[in-house]
């Protein structure tokens, strides 16, 4: 299953890119702990904030689509990290007590 | 930065089912693909190998280069549209797989007794020139039938498939070997055919035998070969 939502987001990157659409593509790169998504999950951004797939199971998504939108201005790329024991916990974070670090690039 | 051209190259490398492997170096943002068929001349050869075995995506030790490793999804065809592939079939779906029925039977092969799955109504030698067999095909053959089952098992064998089964007897299976080896199939191939087909767990209905084909099938796919013979 998880397979089948990977192909998805990958092929809805380009999809979107080749609509003409800014897209942006967050994958989990690392997990520690229990982590609700498995290491090579994507989600996929566009520049109005539409996205498809998952990096967490609905936990970090909103966190990981807003700094998608500030790469999709300045079209660099970024490290994300969460978890409980990150100090922005109190706003994002993962219910689950696991950590996880998300790639964010834009695609060109 | 992901290209667009690599994105597109890697999804085209993922609907003709063949393997890939996307490098990014995550501290400059710099990807590149690395197909199945170029594996071998990688300067990450041995880590990429080892990659499209697990298919599991990871960062290396260095701590900044991610391999996202694309395998394809595996698939399940069933050799008849028999009782047994009736209750295989959705079972074998909702475990992930993709599941095709080929049976040239057309009494056996209706659409009313396969919803929702894929259905080919024509002889092996026909349906397997639009679907050739490959590393990531399980290939179940359940009719009994030599002149049904035997063309797509030798297909399966020397296409390398990870598991390849057939329903039968002891003695059905003996037959079996007789006949593969006289058609000048390889005593090891022939070896790795799982029969009597499906985990020993004492099924009697066919929808227990289904389960019993299924668990092999996951057990071969996630165990290794020699791991899941052990278990069966």
């Amino acid at each position: 299953m998880a397979e089948m939502l990977e192909r998805d987001a990958l092929a809805t990157a380009e999809a979107w890119r080749e609509a003409g659409r800014k897209v942006a593509l967050a994958t989990v790169v690392e997990t520690w702990g229990s982590a609700p998504r498995p290491v090579g999950s994507h989600l996929v951004i566009d520049e109005e904030g539409n996205f498809e797939g998952s990096v967490s199971g609905g936990c970090v998504e909103g966190a990981v689509v807003g700094e998608a939108l500030e790469l999709l201005e300045t079209g660099a790329t970024k490290m994300l990290e969460f978890g409980v024991a990150d100090e922005t916990a109190w706003r994002v974070g993962l219910s689950c007590g696991g950590r996880i670090r998300v790639f964010v690039e834009p695609v060109a | 930065m992901m290209e667009l051209s690599l994105l597109k190259a890697l999804n085209e490398e993922r609907a003709a089912r063949r393997a890939a492997i996307l490098i990014t170096d995550t501290a400059s943002g710099e990807a590149r693909l690395v197909k199945e068929s170029e594996a071998a001349g990688d300067p990450l050869a041995e880590e990429i190998s080892r990659r499209l075995r697990s298919g599991r995506s990871g960062m290396l030790e260095d701590g900044h280069t991610f391999l996202t490793v694309a395998v394809p999804p595996p698939r399940l065809v069933v050799i008849g549209a028999v009782h047994i592939s009736q209750a295989l079939a959705p079972m074998a779906k909702l475990a992930g797989l993709d599941v095709t029925i080929i049976d040239p039977r057309t009494a056996f092969a209706t659409q009313e007794r396969f919803p929702d799955v894929s259905l080919i109504a024509e002889w092996p030698e026909e349906a397997l020139k639009n679907i050739p067999f490959d590393a990531y095909t399980a290939v179940a053959a359940l009719t009994h039938d030599p002149k049904i089952d035997d063309f797509p098992l030798r297909e399966a064998l020397a296409a390398g498939c990870f598991y390849v089964g057939a329903l039968g007897s002891r003695k059905t299976h003996g037959k079996r070997v007789e006949r593969l080896l006289e058609a000048g199939v390889g005593a090891s191939d022939v070896e790795r055919i799982h029969a009597p087909i499906g985990l020993d767990i004492a099924a009697a209905s066919p929808a227990e035998i289904a389960v019993a084909v299924l668990a092999e099938v996951i057990a071969t796919l996630r165990k290794g070969p020699s791991a899941a013979r052990e278990a069966a």
